[in-house]
C-alpha cells in the first residue's frame, strides 16, 4: 500500500499519497493554487512563482508546483504575504510583454487587483512576429519564457528539439540554431507548441490571417 | 579577417567525443581559441560529434558572455565596470584602441582593472600589452597583510609557490595526516574544528561532508568552486594563482572524507592565469604521487579535472555550476534533491568554496582543536576580507575572526586615501549591505555582523568616502544583477530589470514618488520567490542603503 502523508493546507488537515505535490495536495480538497507556467503534461519547472506558497518553517514561500508534501507541513495558500508576491510578478511581467491575448495572464490579473501601468516606462522585451513558415507564426513580444513550447519540442513529448533559449536574462529568447528559418531545423509541424502555448506568441498562421483581417475592417 | 578554415576543426574536435554533452564547455573553448569564436559550422560540428541536438548547442553559446557568435573585428581591451573599478570614472583608454566593459574582473585591489586576451594588465605601463605573460614574471603583485598568515603565508612573494616550497612550508603533511584516519574520523575533525563555508553562505563543512559520505550511491564527486565572481572579490584568486596546491591539498582530503573517485576545480575564464597555474601544480601533484592511483601509498585513488567556466556569475551557485560541467545552460536546479543527495551527474557532490578548502589541510596539520582557537567561539579560524575603494593599502587580509571592521579598514589597510573621510562601506558583495561610521567597531565574525544586518558574505569589504556619489554605485550593482540573472524565474529574471529602471531614474534625479515602494515591493518578491541566492539577493545592497540613507531615494531638492 503507497504510504500516505498527513499534513494542514489553509487550517484543513488532509491526507494525500507520498510523492504528491503541494499543487496537487490542495487541489484534493479544493483549493486551486493559481499557476501561469504549470501543465499537467510539461514537467514543472516552479519558473513563474506564481504558484508560491507559505510553509511554516521555511524562510523563503515554497513554489507549489514542484515542492512534495511532507508529514506533519503546515500550508497557507493565499496569505497576503503570498498575494503580494504573486501581485508583483503580474505586474512586472504586464510591463515585459504583451499579455492581451492571454486569458490566463489577465484573469489571475484581475484576480489579485494587479495593475498593468505599476511599472511605467519599462523596457518591454519586443520582438518582430516571425512568419517563416506555412504553419504557425511566432510573436515573441507576447512570449512570457513559460517553457512549454521548448518543454514538448524536446523531451515532454516529442523528441524534434527544434527550439530551445537563446541568450539569458531579461534578453532570453525562445529561438532556433543561429536564428535559422523553422523550415531549416529539425521542425516537424506537429503542432504540440503551439497548443500549450498560454499567451498567444504562438499561432496557427491561419487564425493569424483571419485575425489580421479582422483587424484591417475594423481599422 | 580570412575566412575561418574548416579543414583545422576535427583535429581539436576529436578529443572531446567519447565524453559527451560534458565535453560541451571544453570545445566550444577549444573552437573560440582556434577562431576567435564560435562559427555556425563548428557548432554543427560539436553537435554532432557530442550528439547534443543543434538548437541546445546555440542555447549554451548564446547563455554564456565569453563565446561570440560572429567574429571580433579587433583585439579588444576589456575594463571593469564595477564599483572599485570605475570610482574615478575608470580608465581613460586612448582613442583607437576597442573597448568592452565587462563584469568585475577579481582585480579589485589594482583598480582600475583592465586585461588583454584574459590576462590583466598594467595599463599605466604598457596598454599595448598583448602576449601571455610568462607565469614568473607576472606584472601584478597583490598586497597582503593581516594579523596573521596561515592561508595566505605562501601568498604574495610575487611567484607561485612550487610543490617542493609548499612541501617545505608544511603543506601536505595534512594530507597525510588525513590519510591515516578513517574517513568517519576525519568528517569528525573538520566538524570540530567549526569550519563553516567561505564562499557566503556560511554552511558548516563538515555536516556537507558528513552527508554526502552517508549518501547510498558509491560515485561521488567532490569541487572547488573556483567561479569567484562577486564583485569586490579577488582572494580566490590569488589563493590559486600563488599557492595552488593549498587548494589542491584540500580537495584531496574532501575526495577521501566522502570517498570520491573524481574531483573537479569549476574556475571562471577570467582567472587564466591561475588555470594555468593550477593544470602546472596538478601535474607535480601526479608525479610525486600525491595524485591519481594509490595516494601516498594509501590504497586511496584520486584525480582532479580543472573546467573553465565561460563569463556567468550565476554558476558560483552550485546547482548552476553542475549543469555548466554537465554541458548545459547554467540555470540552478530546485532543491531539493540538494547537492549531497543528487548533485553533478546526479550523483552524491560536494561542493566547496576556494578558501574553505584551503582551511582543510590547516585543520589536519594542527588538530581541530588548535584549529579553532583562533576566532570567535561561533566563528572558528581566520577570515580572508578584500579591501578595495578608498583605502590607503587595497589587498588581501587575513585576520581571525573577531577583529574590528575598524581595525581592518584604519589600522591594517592604512585608513582613508586622499585625506578624505570614510562614508560607506559595502561589506559582502554585490550581494551584501553597507556599514556606516557608526558600524565600523562591529567584529567581524558571523555571529555579530548578522546581529548587525550586515552580511559577511565573502569577505568584501569595498570602501567609499565620504564624496562618492552611493546612487552610482547601487546603480551600477543593479545593472550587475540584471546582467547576470539567468533567466529561469520569473522574479528575478523581471525582478532586476525592474531595479535597473528605476535606479536610473534615481540617479538622474527623475524619481517618481511610487518609486521607492515599487523598489520594496520588487525586493520582497525577489528574496521570497526567486529560485536561488542570486535573485533571492539581488536587492539586498540597495535595501541595505535604502534603509541607512533613504534621502538617496526621495527626490532631489536641489533641483538638478
Amino acid at each position: 500500500m503507497q504510504e500516505m502523508i498527513e499534513l494542514t493546507i489553509d487550517d484543513e488537515v488532509v491526507s494525500v499519497p507520498a510523492g504528491t505535490t503541494i499543487y496537487h495536495a490542495a487541489m484534493e480538497m479544493g483549493v486551486v493554487i493559481p499557476t501561469l507556467c504549470f501543465h499537467e503534461y510539461c514537467s514543472a519547472n516552479a519558473l513563474c512563482r506564481v504558484c508560491v506558497v507559505e510553509v511554516e518553517g521555511s524562510r523563503v514561500l515554497v513554489p507549489a508546483c514542484v515542492a512534495k508534501v511532507s508529514a506533519g507541513m503546515v500550508v497557507h495558500t493565499d496569505t497576503p504575504r503570498v498575494r503580494s508576491a504573486r501581485k508583483t510578478i503580474l505586474e512586472m511581467l504586464a510591463a515585459s510583454v504583451d499579455v492581451s491575448d492571454s486569458a490566463d495572464v489577465l484573469r489571475l490579473m484581475q484576480d489579485y487587483n494587479a495593475r498593468s501601468d505599476r511599472f511605467p516606462a519599462s523596457i518591454r522585451r519586443e520582438s518582430d512576429l516571425i512568419d517563416d513558415n506555412p504553419m504557425y507564426v511566432r510573436d515573441y513580444s507576447k512570449c512570457i519564457l513559460c517553457w512549454r513550447c521548448v518543454q514538448v519540442c524536446a523531451q515532454d513529448a516529442q523528441y524534434t528539439f527544434a527550439i530551445n533559449f537563446t541568450g539569458r536574462g531579461y534578453e532570453t529568447h525562445i529561438g532556433t540554431f543561429y536564428d535559422r528559418s523553422l523550415t531549416e531545423t529539425t521542425c516537424v509541424f506537429c503542432g504540440q507548441c503551439v497548443a500549450v502555448c498560454p499567451t498567444g506568441a504562438l499561432k496557427p498562421r491561419r487564425e493569424w490571417l483571419l485575425e489580421e483581417k479582422d483587424h484591417a475592417h475594423t481599422r | 579577417m580570412p575566412d575561418p578554415d574548416p579543414l583545422l576543426l576535427s583535429p581539436v574536435l576529436d578529443q572531446y567525443k567519447l565524453a559527451g554533452r560534458t565535453s560541451l564547455l571544453p570545445a566550444l573553448h577549444a573552437v573560440q581559441s582556434l577562431y576567435g569564436y564560435i562559427p555556425e559550422f563548428a557548432a554543427e560540428s560539436i553537435a554532432r560529434q557530442l550528439k547534443v541536438p543543434l538548437a541546445e548547442v546555440y542555447g549554451v553559446v548564446t547563455f554564456y558572455s565569453h563565446f561570440r557568435t560572429q567574429s571580433a573585428a579587433t583585439r579588444s581591451i576589456q575594463v571593469c565596470k564595477d564599483p572599485a573599478c570605475r570610482l574615478d570614472g575608470g580608465i581613460k583608454i586612448p582613442d583607437g584602441i576597442q573597448v568592452e566593459d565587462v563584469p568585475c574582473m577579481g582585480l579589485c585591489d589594482m583598480a582600475p582593472a583592465a586585461a588583454v586576451d584574459g590576462i590583466s594588465a598594467d595599463w599605466t605601463i604598457d596598454l599595448g600589452l598583448s602576449k601571455r605573460l610568462p607565469l614568473s614574471g607576472r606584472m601584478h603583485k597583490s598586497h597582503i597583510g593581516g594579523d596573521v598568515s596561515i592561508l595566505t603565508r605562501n601568498c604574495g612573494k610575487g611567484q607561485v609557490t612550487t610543490l617542493l616550497d609548499y612541501r617545505a612550508s608544511g603543506g601536505y603533511t595534512g594530507l597525510e595526516n588525513a590519510l591515516r584516519l578513517t574517513p568517519p574520523e576525519l568528517i569528525a575533525q573538520v566538524k570540530a574544528s567549526g569550519l563553516v563555508g567561505r564562499g557566503g553562505a556560511a554552511f558548516p563543512t563538515g555536516v556537507k561532508w558528513e552527508s554526502a559520505a552517508a549518501a547510498s550511491d558509491s560515485t561521488r564527486y567532490v569541487i572547488c568552486n573556483a567561479d569567484e565572481s562577486e564583485p569586490g572579490t579577488f582572494k580566490d584568486r590569488i589563493l590559486l594563482e600563488d599557492d595552488p596546491h593549498h587548494m589542491i591539498e584540500g580537495l584531496i582530503i574532501a575526495g577521501y572524507a566522502i570517498g570520491a573517485q573524481k574531483g573537479y576545480v569549476y574556475i571562471r575564464v577570467e582567472y587564466s592565469e591561475a588555470y594555468q597555474v593550477i593544470l602546472h601544480a596538478l601535474d607535480e601533484a601526479r608525479q610525486a604521487g600525491i595524485l591519481g592511483k594509490n595516494i601516498l601509498t594509501s590504497g586511496f585513488s584520486f584525480d582532479i579535472e580543472v573546467r573553465q567556466g565561460a563569463g556567468a556569475y550565476v554558476c558560483g551557485e552550485e546547482t548552476a555550476l553542475f549543469e555548466s560541467i554537465e554541458g548545459k545552460r547554467g540555470l540552478p536546479r530546485i532543491k531539493p534533491p540538494f547537492p549531497t543527495t543528487a548533485g553533478l551527474f546526479g550523483k552524491p557532490t560536494v561542493i566547496n568554496n576556494v578558501e574553505t578548502l584551503c582551511n582543510i589541510p590547516e585543520i589536519l596539520r594542527e588538530g581541530a582543536q588548535a584549529y579553532s582557537a583562533r576566532g570567535t567561539q561561533k566563528s572558528t579560524g581566520t577570515k580572508l576580507f578584500c579591501l578595495s575603494g578608498d583605502v590607503v593599502r587595497p589587498g588581501l587580509y587575513e585576520l581571525p575572526f573577531g577583529a574590528s571592521l575598524r581595525h581592518l579598514i584604519e589600522d591594517l589597510a592604512g585608513g582613508m586615501a586622499n585625506q578624505r573621510g570614510f562614508g560607506a562601506a559595502l561589506v559582502g558583495g554585490a550581494a551584501g549591505g553597507f556599514a556606516t561610521a557608526a558600524e565600523l567597531d562591529t567584529r567581524l565574525s558571523f555571529e555579530d555582523m548578522r546581529s548587525a544586518g550586515i552580511p559577511l558574505g565573502a569577505g568584501v569589504v569595498m570602501v567609499f568616502d565620504e564624496t562618492r556619489d552611493l546612487r552610482l554605485i547601487l546603480l551600477r550593482l543593479a545593472q550587475f544583477f540584471a546582467e547576470e540573472s539567468c533567466g529561469k524565474c520569473f522574479p528575478c529574471q523581471l525582478g532586476t530589470q525592474r531595479q535597473v529602471e528605476i535606479l536610473h531614474r534615481v540617479v538622474d534625479g527623475q524619481i517618481d514618488k511610487e518609486d521607492p515602494t515599487r523598489l520594496s515591493e520588487i525586493a520582497q518578491t525577489m528574496t521570497d520567490a526567486s529560485i536561488c541566492g542570486l535573485g533571492q539577493s539581488a536587492a539586498m545592497a540597495i535595501q541595505s542603503a535604502n534603509k541607512r540613507w533613504p534621502q538617496i531615494f526621495t527626490a532631489r531638492q536641489d533641483g538638478r
